[in-house]
């Protein structure tokens, strides 16, 4: 129940309305509503949901598409292996986790990394699939009304309403800065991330993972030997 | 092949990609010891590439935000952080602040029509 008023609240009418934005960018793609809705529930991933569509519009080829969305969601397979440590209890069944790593996006994971630690361990994976369950929910229920609200809804606010993402998924990590290695590598990264995209568009996103996290990982490492000394 | 299909195929393809990120956390996740070193890394791996991204989809956007002026995405961004620290790390307001200010630079560039 903690889980499900969570996920309702502020990050769920933020998401939602984010997949208004998506919704639209769907129509105005020229896809059908039930594969818009098809992307949502199966993906949920909204950077590369938006990537997938963007390519679509332009004919971009099968291939060229799928390896774009590969590459954008990559931060997954981290994120996951950060998640679940925190979401197993010692006689979790495989199967629940997953099942639960389908519903592991940013939204979620900020929530969970943030209150998994202060929760019993056999109440963290409920907690988590009630929260997730509803922002899905609220995501699918965004992306129709998008889809309807298309070409009704002003220009600038189909903008405003895409651009809410990533202001909101920067809040949710600029109000979680206590732990010091990974603020230093949010820091590098957020440098790294479009200097590298220039160089390689495709592989940019991936190398300021590795080559950012890598560095914050040393230079915290270094920052406690040498404090040791 | 039809139009429609080949997005049928795409969507698949990435539905399985997409997954395929997560499933082999899960498998990597019962392999790394939470309290070694290498957790450490993963987790700062995590985090720079979700700053990337966010970076990068503020700097960088792909879709409609591509159309919008640079210094529009920016300003906002600044706004938000500003409303953000000044209401005492207030989220809603934060995010309402920014998305305001996106709709009306935008907006206003355009004569306001």
């Amino acid at each position: 129940m903690l889980g499900l008023r969570t996920g309702a609240g502020i990050p769920g009418l933020i998401l939602g309305s984010t997949y208004v934005g998506f919704g639209s960018m769907v129509r105005e793609s020229g896809i059908p509503l039930g594969l818009g809705l098809v992307s949502t529930a199966s993906s949920w991933a909204i950077p590369g949901q938006i990537v997938l569509v963007e390519l679509w519009a332009v004919g971009a080829s099968i291939l060229t598409i799928i390896a774009a969305v590969a590459l954008t969601n990559a931060r997954l397979l981290p994120m996951t292996v950060v998640l679940v440590p925190q979401l197993r209890a010692p006689d979790t069944a495989p199967w629940k986790i997953y099942l639960a790593a389908h519903f592991i996006a940013v939204t979620g994971w900020a929530l969970a990394m943030r209150q998994c630690p202060s929760m019993a361990p056999e109440r963290r994976l409920p907690f988590f699939y009630g929260t997730t369950l509803t922002l899905w929910m609220m995501s699918l229920g965004g992306t129709a009304l998008g889809f309807i609200l298309a070409g009704t809804l002003p220009y600038h606010v189909t903008l405003g309403l895409v651009f809410m993402n990533p202001i909101y998924f920067m809040l949710v990590f600029a109000s979680d800065l206590r732990h010091r290695a990974r603020t230093i590598a949010m820091g590098l990264g957020a440098v790294a991330g479009p200097l590298l995209h220039f160089l390689t568009p495709d592989w940019g996103l991936l190398i300021t993972g590795l080559v950012a996290g890598s560095l914050a990982f040393a230079l915290d490492r270094a920052w406690r030997g040498w404090r040791r000394t | 092949m039809t139009a429609e299909y080949q997005l049928i195929v795409i969507l698949i393809g990435a539905a399985t990609v997409t997954y395929a990120w997560r499933g082999l956390g899960v498998y990597l996740a019962g392999r790394i010891d939470p309290e070694s070193a290498w957790f450490d890394w993963v987790a700062c791996v995590a985090y720079a590439l979700l700053a990337g991204l966010i970076s990068r989809l503020i700097l960088l956007p792909q879709g409609p935000l591509a159309q919008t002026p640079t210094a529009d995405r920016v300003g906002a961004a600044i706004f938000t952080l500003a409303i953000f620290y000044l209401t005492r790390r207030n989220l809603a307001l934060g995010v309402a602040a920014g998305t305001g200010a996106l709709i009306l630079l935008t907006w206003g560039r355009a004569g306001f029509s």
